[in-house]
This record gives C-alpha cells, structure tokens and sequence, in this order.
C-alpha cells in the first residue's frame, strides 16, 4: 500500500510540477541556511575533548583591581599572574595540574642551507600532554624532574618535525632554538583541537603551536613569551619585577577525578586567596572558578554573537518557507476536491487519504531536504571562503548533521502538509459530487 | 468604491490562504528590517577612515635571533636605508599596526594617585618622523623633536614626558574646549606626568572592534625588541614595487635576522573586516531570498485562487466587468492582505529588533527604514500578483456558460 501512495504522490507531484518545484525550492532554501548556520554554530560549539572535558577544569582567581573589577565584576580574570600559577603548580594538589602560555622563537637549522624557521611556541608543564591527551608519533613528553630543572627539552609539531628531519624520529637530536640548545624529547601527531580549548586569549580556532617546551624556562628567559597580557597595576622596571607583577598572561588548568577532588581543590584554592589576602593581594570579594571545559567554553562566549545571530535569522527563514508550503500544499489539496469527493464516493476512507496526502508531504520534504543539502554544503563552503582563516576547517557536513537536515525537512515539511491535509480530509464528497 | 468591501468578505471565506500569505510577509518584513539595519551598522563601521595613507603604507616584521644585538645602532642603519630609498617618502619603527587587532592600551588620568578616573587610549611608539610616515595631520602644538626620541627597554616602566593625541582623545580629555588639551599635563600609569604637545586630526587604535577607536596617542619611544614592526609610507602607486626591494635589502643586510609578514595596510584593512564583510554578503543573500521565497508564493496561491474561480471570473466579465476591473480586484486583494501582513511585520520588526538590542547589544532601529522596508513588501506584493491577474484578466466571459 506504502509504494502505490508513493506511486500517487510522485503522479500529483508530477502533475503540478511548477507547484511542487517551487515547494522543493523553499524547503531546500530554508533547510539550506538552516543547516549552514547550524553547523558552524554546532562546530563552534563543539567539545574539543568529549572524553573527559569533565575532569579538566581551568582555574579563574580573583585577583583584579577593587576599584575597577575585571569585566565589571562578572567574571574574575581570564588568565592568570605568574605568581598565582606557580604558587597553585607547587602546591601540587590536584590529580595533574599544568601551566600554560603562549611562545615564539626562531629555530635555526644544522643545515645552512636551510632559512631560520620563524616558529610559535607553547610554554607548558609536563602534565599539559596527559591531562589533554596530546597524540605522539615519537618519544614523548617531558617529566616533572624537566620542569623543575629547567631542562632545555622540547617536543615538536608533526609539521616543524616535518620541516627540520625531513620527518624522521628526531628523539635525541637537538635543535637551535633562538640561541638556545634544546633537546628533541617527542613529535606529536596533528592534534588541533576546536574550538583550542586550554588558550582562547590568543584565539579560538588558531592552530596548534609549532614546539613545546617547559614553562620553567620563561623566567630563565630562555624562552620568549607572547600572547595577551593585561594589567591593572604598575610595577617596576624589568622582567623580574614583570613576573612579580599583578599582570595576567598564563593559564592554569587542573584535572580532578571526582567531585571530591573538585570539592577540595576549590577550598584549596580559596584558603589560597585568602593567605594571600594578608599579603595585600586580591581586594576583591572571593571569586574562584573551576570551570570544566564545556562551562569554560560557554563562559568565554567562542560562539560568536554573528554567528548565533545568523541561526536565529536562519529559523526565522526556515519558518517563511514553511509558511511559504503550508499555503501551496493548502492551495494544491484544495484544488482536487473534487477528486478527493470522487474517490470519497467510491469508498476511499479518510485514514487512507490522510496517509495518501501526508506521505505525499513526506516526498515533496524529502526532495526539498536533498535540495538544502547540497545549498548547506555550497553555503558552507561560501561561508569559509568568506570569513577566512576564522573558520578555517569549521565548515564541513558530517553525518550528524546530514541526518538532522534530512530529519528537518522531514518533520517540518509534514507538520507544514498537516493542515492542508486536515481540509483536504474535510471535503464533503456529496457538495463536489453535486457541484459537478 | 473599488468593491473593497466585496473583497475583504471574500477573503473571510478563505482566511486561512490570505493569512499565511499575510504572516510569510510580516516574517520578511521583520527579518528584512532588521538584517537591513544591521548592513548599514557594519559598513557604517567600515567607512570610517584609519587616519593614515591606506593606498601607500605597508609594513614588516623584523624578528631578531643573534645573540649580542646591538638593537640601537642596527634600527637606525635600517630606518636610514629604507628612508633613502628611491620612492620611500618616510618610515618609522612602531609598536603596533594601526586596524591590526593587535596592540598596546594605556590610561590617563587628569590627577596623580590611584583610583582617580581613567580614559584608556591605544599607544603607539614612533620618533620624529611617525606623523609624517603615517600620513596623519598635525592641527595643534607641535610634532617630536630628535632630542624627545628616548629608548625603552624591554620590560621598562616609565613613560616619556611628552605625547601627541588624536582630537578625539582631546574632545574625551577636555569636553569644553579639545584645543585647550595643548600643553595640559596628564597621567600615565597612575603617577607619571605627561605633557601634550600636539593634536592630530585622526589616527585609529588597532582594535577595530573597540568602541573607542578613535583615541590614540604617540609616545616619543624606540624599542629595544627583538621583534619590532617597520612602517614604510611611499610614493603614490609605488608600494608594490618597492615591498619586495626593501624586504631584499633588509635581509641581505644582516643574518641574524628573518623579515618576515611584509603586509600592506589595505590587507590588513581587509583581514580585520572580513567577518564583517562575509557577515553583510550573507545578510543581502538572506534579504533577497526571503523577498522571492514570498513573491513565489504569493504567485502561487494567487494562480491557485484565480484557477479555483476560474467560473467565478467568468460569470463577472459575461455580467460586464471589464479586463481591469478582473484585475484590480486582484490586485486590491492582495493589498488588503500586503496590510495586513506589513501590520503584523511592524510589530515582528520592532520585536526582532529588541531581541536584538538586549542579546547582541545593537542599538535600536530607525522608523525609516521600516517604512522603506513596509513599502518595498507592497511593491513585491503587486508585482508578483501582477502575473496571475493578468491571466485571470484573460479569462474569457463564454467560461461562465461551460460546466467544468
């Protein structure tokens, strides 16, 4: 029975083509910036590491002016001093615990021939690699004992590692680092996660740095550091009276295993602010976040308003084209009362020419779900050629969401055929009969 | 007159067609206002000029790796290079790249001490020959002199005495009289004294995005950095020959560095507005897709209406209605049912636009462009009922004395 009802529906379908393609068109349109708009706000949003984005949480201290709170008092600072996140590092309270900020140098190869290789960095303590899972093709990271003695080791990006060995396993070997001679200890693989959860300060979708390498160095001044800096306080004059300032510039993330770890670790880190209140630090009231990653990303707001403006505008478009076949289903159904009298008369129930009409709402959604498809996908590409570097790899289909377009257009398109069904069922047979 | 009357009863018999017709309008109308007025509020924001000679500047990076650098005495050989070259009007070591998204902020203040009010500015590092190099006018006081040129350290904390602003700045500082600002002392890093020695007539911050762009100062500051930004101002027509020739002579010069992001201002202009630029191109695609989605419906169901009462038509040109007479009621149907929509839209508009204002902090929309937006809906409206009336119009008057 299912197959002659699509055997009806594609003959009507057929039948006022015009109708029906300018159906398809809306549908397909209205799926089509729906589910451009929904996949870049989807993968804006999404969680760069599912597995236990739970357990790791980035630490907020209070530490900002009294007089000028930091983001009017809605949220404490998005970084951290360098004497908090030591301090916080040797207390060692937490199951893995890392600092880390943004780097830059100039590696020079062994090779003359070869130009110096302008590079970013990363400046991070060795649980940065387990705690975020980093992939590794060679060796790996570093150990505690290289963090606290400011050990010149480094772990390089598949790429850099690519760019400097030709690719091979370059454990062991060393490289020039802005004067500096550092030691080869791992390579990892392509790991960039999106939105780049542990730095957004220096932007949400950068790629991942070039070299990793202690933190510890970038008090030594063995390693240059970069990224945002903000400050509320003024202080001396150089790099010392830098790193004893009130200047934000690094992060600190934790992982905790439970909520007990989590329960402690926040009284821990109050204890902390108030010790360091009798110092004369932190004027402010008591404001210590342990964000997990998804409530870190949501509070950093990665999503961008034109982002989230463009779906709003995009449902509301959805909704024009659905209003849009809701009038031409109502239109087309009404138009064969007198079939639907017809076969009324000759014992056609209503169940049967409800499924009849729905099903053929069902195609005309279906078509039009392929249609915003392939628009989705043209709109992505659009979108990505035109906004850039900015949602650069933001922009694919995946299968999730290839089944939610397909799902959309499916239900809207038959919510839109209930109505037009619902009248085209209420046709008295005997008035179209005797209209005749 | 015009049977209006005859008409809106008609269409109470079939409300459910006129309404959703109606309601697909208000949609269009509230969408297409706001999108529309979020358009003008983003190329109002890329209009605005840098202050600088776009067409002409360009810049590098120069990133430094040798150790025991003598930073002082290589900047100036490099600056007295580039500015000898044929075709260089000026150049300047700078800290921060105007349009950029990416530089230095400080406060001032009017009184000494801490928890005084504080009016943040962008900072931007030059010597002598910055206002020249950028391209900016000095309308007030005076420019730097060799002698106002100090060094900064990496990592040091005090200021220079003297700055330069922008009359934007000047217009924040001393509301009553900006030309008052000329020789005013104010504060920088809460204590610090600072003479104004002159005004110039604009100069952007880097953040394009900052509300307030246009307050910017230059500090008579060289930089001992090991990876400083050379601004280089040419001749008219002549930037793009000379990127290249002055990115060759600085690295042959010396080895121990690598230059390294030769940009022109106009890609950085562009970079910094691409979302901006992407966001208004979506927009326009949306506005114009929405507008035919709704003629191709109201095309639609105006054909299907005039096919229901094909007999209907008939029986009023065989009783002596005349072609535009079949027509005009159409065409008044359809403005009745435009009025309605716009009605509704209006409301939608005016609520979108809330909704906008309290979650992406826009300001509120201008009555005039809903009444261009209401009107412009009337015009699709006639337009796309224009087709199906004339067909309607053809109907000839035998068709009333046929049965089906």
């Amino acid at each position: 029975m299912f197959n002659y009802y699509i055997k009806v529906a594609w003959v009507s379908i057929m039948r006022h083509w015009g109708l029906s393609l300018l159906m398809v068109c809306a549908i397909g349109l209205g799926i089509g910036a729906t589910m451009t708009t929904v996949t870049v706000n989807y993968l804006m949003s999404a969680n760069p590491i599912p597995h236990k984005s739970e357990q790791l949480f980035n630490v907020q201290l209070d530490s900002w002016d009294a007089n000028d709170p930091f983001d009017d008092g809605q949220n404490p600072p998005t970084q951290m001093t360098y004497i908090d996140s030591t301090n916080l590092f040797k207390a060692n309270k937490a199951f893995r615990q890392t600092i880390t900020s943004q780097s830059y140098g100039v590696i020079e190869s062994q090779d003359p021939e070869m130009r110096p290789l302008f590079v970013s960095g990363r400046a991070n303590t060795a649980d940065f690699f387990p705690m975020f899972d980093v992939p590794f093709i060679y060796g790996s990271g570093w150990d505690d004992s290289a963090d606290q003695s400011k050990a010149q080791v480094v772990v390089l990006s598949k790429v850099t590692n690519d760019k400097l060995f030709g690719g091979e396993n370059s454990v062991g070997q060393s490289i020039r680092l802005d004067g500096n001679v550092f030691k080869v200890v791992g390579v990892i693989d392509n790991w960039q996660p999106k939105p780049r959860f542990y730095d957004i300060s220096t932007g949400a979708f950068d790629d991942t740095a070039d070299y990793f390498a202690p933190f510890s160095l970038v008090a030594e001044e063995k390693l240059k550091r970069s990224g945002n800096t903000n400050c509320w306080k003024p202080f001396g004059d150089g790099f010392q009276a830098f790193l004893n300032s009130e200047c934000i510039w690094n992060s600190f993330w934790v992982e905790l295993r439970n909520d007990e770890e989590k329960a402690n670790y926040q009284t821990f880190i109050d204890a902390y602010v108030q010790e360091q209140k009798q110092y004369g630090r932190f004027p402010r009231p008591l404001d210590n976040r342990l964000s997990t990653v998804t409530e870190w990303l949501e509070n950093q707001e990665v999503v961008a308003d034109d982002a989230q403006m463009m779906m709003a505008m995009s449902f509301m478009f959805l909704v024009v084209c659905l209003l849009n076949t809701i009038g031409l289903l109502l239109a087309k159904f009404l138009g064969k009362a007198p079939e639907i009298g017809l076969r009324q008369a000759l014992g056609a129930s209503k169940e049967t020419l409800f499924a009849q009409y729905i099903i053929e709402s069902g195609c005309i959604g279906l078509a039009g779900g392929i249609l915003g498809l392939a628009l989705a996908y043209l709109g992505l590409n659009a979108v990505e050629v035109m906004y850039g570097d900015y949602m650069q790899g933001l922009a694919t289909l995946d299968v999730n969401m290839i089944v939610l377009a397909m799902l959309m257009s499916l239900v809207s398109t038959i919510i839109a055929g209930l109505y037009p069904t619902w009248r085209a069922c209420k046709v008295q047979p005997a008035y179209q009969l005797k209209c005749q | 007159m015009l049977e209006t009357g005859l008409i809106i009863r008609a269409l109470m018999r079939n409300k459910v067609g006129a309404l959703l017709i109606a309601l697909q309008i208000a949609f269009t109308l509230a969408i297409m206002v706001n999108a529309i007025f979020m358009i003008q509020d983003r190329n109002q924001q890329m209009s605005r000029a840098s202050g600088l000679d776009e067409a002409n500047t360009f810049y590098l990076t120069n990133t430094i790796f040798g150790q025991d650098y003598n930073y002082q005495a290589q900047l100036q050989t490099d600056l007295h290079a580039i500015r000898n070259t044929p075709g260089v009007i000026d150049a300047i070591q700078i800290n921060a790249i105007p349009l950029s998204n990416g530089g230095w902020s400080m406060a001032l203040q009017h009184e000494p001490g801490e928890d005084k009010d504080t009016l943040g500015s962008a900072l931007y590092m030059v010597d002598e020959h910055g206002i020249n190099t950028l391209g900016v006018n000095l309308i007030a006081g005076e420019n730097f002199r060799q002698q106002d040129i100090q060094w900064r350290e990496p990592s040091q904390s005090t200021w220079p005495p003297k700055t330069i602003i922008t009359k934007a700045f000047a217009q924040d500082l001393y509301p009553d009289d900006w030309q008052s600002a000329i020789g005013k002392t104010v504060y920088i890093s809460q204590t610090q004294p600072m003479q104004i020695i002159g005004i110039i007539d604009k100069l952007q911050a880097p953040w394009v995005g900052w509300n307030s762009v246009e307050r910017s100062m230059l500090v008579p500051f060289q930089l001992e950095s090991n990876s400083a930004r050379y601004l280089i101002r040419t001749e008219a027509g002549r930037r793009d020959e000379l990127m290249p020739e002055i990115e060759k002579l600085l690295a042959e010069s010396d080895k121990q560095r690598i230059i390294r992001r030769v940009t022109t201002l106009a890609d950085t202009r562009k970079k910094s507005y691409q979302r901006h630029n992407a966001t208004n191109n979506i927009l326009t695609t949306v506005i114009i897709t929405l507008t035919l989605i709704t003629a191709f419906g109201i095309v639609g169901l105006a054909i299907f209406s005039i096919n229901r009462r094909t007999k209907q038509i008939g029986t009023r040109r065989a009783l002596g209605a005349t072609k535009w007479q079949v027509m005009r009621y159409f065409m008044v149907e359809n403005f009745i049912i435009s009025l309605l929509g716009v009605t509704i839209g209006i409301i939608g508009a005016v609520g979108v636009n809330m909704w906008l204002v309290s979650t992406f902090e826009l300001s509120p929309i201008g009555g005039k462009l809903i009444v261009i937006g209401a009107m412009t809906l009337f015009i699709v409206g006639q337009l796309a009922v224009l087709y199906p009336a004339r067909r309607a119009s053809l109907i000839p008057p035998a068709i009333a004395t046929r049965s089906v």
